[in-house]
């Protein structure tokens, strides 16, 4: 689905990460976490194509990212929901009508009733009509997922999504990650909170990985 | 949990919806089109009209010559006869003719009033030429008359029809010239309202691009907007161009050109084209500016 082979990326001269390897399994859940500046988020925007590796290969369902077109890596992110820790929406249209926008530029439309559904999975059906500079932090990370799951995509990169919102908020929208977890989809969320991670295995079979000395390293019973 | 049923839009995307409205600029750009489009009105009126008297003045003037026949009182039905006889005998001359004393006078008429004693002034004698198809040999026709009539002079109107025929042909291609520019400097214009409002939107690009845009999406979204808004905007110039060519003198002949300026019959149509003409040069501008920004914002 995702895969690296030992890819390494720098940036202005000083490497970020090098010799990474790791694949991602259909239907696995991973956690990589590391100190802030060790990499995670690069990691991610690998991922999905939003940077090439200075070294090594990213492949992407079956295609290496150098080789893809822009309109491929539209198309490869389509398959990919991503969520950040400082989602960003359109803030000139109503949430709903951001929830829909992944339909929308591939030139989709969305059956009302679906979407309602949708927000009520967040627990934002009473917040369609709002527009997200109206949204609170957890409300707008909530929608990030929402929206990421519109379109069904097989993976979901999600990083830092609980790093604005309060406790009570993290194990929610960390339930909705496990759950789409169970619907079978591949996750991979970037986050230094060690004690959602904690709480997250008592939930699901996750892999912890760690980003350290630029390396990724399976995180063991520490956690 | 059950993710929306994706269905294949209408025609109607919405891919207008996706960029944040603008308000200034978008006036602006309507306003730069509708004043590039009155100016274009004006520039088309230039074009034709100096076309249309191109064509006057060669259809006029291309096929005839007046022979000017100054000689004393004594000579000149001598002379003018002659000139008659050579005329008859030269090939290339469909018919000749004498102008009358009322023809002469009408000619003088502007410069000197309705009662110039003609009869009393030593004025020459026209005789007009009309020329037949093929044409006759005008260096021969001059040799012939300095034989056989001294005082003749044949003036072909080359001299001075050439140069308004050209004049009037440098007008038409100046009109059609700034047509041109204005559509250049509207392109421009376009141009850079289109990468300002690109720029001004990286961010909304970034989202739309995280969440599977193609360039092609993104792209059509501002071209949408410039297109829509040069052709109203364009709409509104050419209607007002209209206007301010329908209110200006109408053509007579002390008016001659300048108030000749202006549309006749079915050129009133021409300016029609310009909004729609614009709204492609909006289009291809804003499409070009929209691909090289994508591309740089990569």
């Amino acid at each position: 689905m995702i895969a690296f082979e030992n890819v390494a990326y720098s940036y202005g001269g000083a490497a970020l990460l090098s010799d990474v390897s790791l694949r991602l399994a259909p239907g696995s859940f991973h956690f990589l976490t590391g100190p802030s500046g060790s990499g995670k988020s690069t990691f991610l925007k690998l991922a999905y194509a939003e940077l090439l590796p200075t070294a090594g290969h990213v492949t992407l369902f079956d295609r290496e990212v150098r080789s893809l077109s822009r309109d491929d890596v539209a198309r490869s992110r389509r398959r990919i929901g991503i969520v950040h820790q400082d989602c960003k929406f359109l803030d000139h249209m109503t949430l709903g009508a951001n929830m829909a926008l992944p339909l929308t530029v591939s030139e989709r439309e969305s059956d009302p009733q679906d979407l309602s559904d949708l927000l009520g999975w967040v627990g934002l059906k009473h917040l369609a009509d709002a527009l997200p500079p109206q949204l609170s932090g957890g409300e707008r990370q909530r929608a990030a997922l929402a929206r990421a799951v519109i379109v069904d995509p097989d993976v979901i990169l999600a990083d830092e999504p609980t790093g604005n919102v309060d406790w009570d908020m993290s194990l929610r929208i960390l339930t909705l990650l496990v759950e789409l977890n169970r619907m079978g989809k591949t996750i991979l969320v970037a986050t230094h909170d060690l004690n959602l991670i904690r709480q997250a295995k008592s939930q699901v079979q996750a892999r912890v990985l760690r980003i350290a000395k630029q390396r990724i390293q399976l995180a063991g019973a520490d956690l | 949990m059950k993710t929306p049923t994706a269905k294949p839009a209408g025609a109607a995307t919405r891919a207008l919806e996706v960029v944040p409205p603008s308000g200034p600029t978008a006036f602006l750009t309507s306003f730069t089109a509708g004043a590039m489009t009155f100016l274009c009105v004006f520039a088309l009126a230039l074009a034709l009209a100096s076309g249309r008297l191109a064509d006057r003045w060669s259809d006029a003037l291309a096929r005839t010559a007046t022979i000017r026949l100054l000689a004393p009182a004594e000579q000149m039905q001598v002379q003018t006869d002659a000139i008659l006889a050579v005329l008859s005998a030269t090939p290339g001359i469909a018919s000749s003719r004498i102008l009358t004393d009322a023809e002469q006078r009408a000619l003088l008429e502007p410069w000197f009033g309705p009662d110039l004693p003609i009869e009393t002034l030593p004025i020459p004698r026209l005789i007009e030429i009309v020329e037949g198809t093929p044409g006759y040999d005008g260096e021969g026709l001059r040799q012939r008359l300095a034989a056989e009539a001294p005082g003749a002079v044949l003036d072909d109107h080359m001299r001075w029809r050439r140069p308004l025929a050209e004049a009037a042909s440098r007008i038409r291609l100046l009109g059609v010239l700034s047509i041109a520019l204005i559509g250049a400097a509207m392109a421009a214009m376009i141009t850079l309202a289109a990468n300002a409002a690109l720029a001004a939107n990286a961010e909304v690009i970034r989202v739309l691009r995280l969440v599977g845009a193609k360039d092609n999406y993104i792209a059509r979204a501002f071209v949408r907007r410039f297109t829509l808004r040069t052709l109203i905007g364009a709409a509104i110039g050419a209607v007002a161009g209209l206007i301010g060519v329908a209110l200006l003198p109408s053509a007579d002949a002390a008016g001659g050109f300048l108030t000749g300026l202006g549309f006749t019959g079915a050129s009133w149509l021409w300016p029609l084209i310009l909004p729609p003409l614009a709204a492609v040069v909006a289009f291809l501008a804003t499409r070009r500016a929209a691909f090289a920004k994508l591309k740089e914002l990569t």
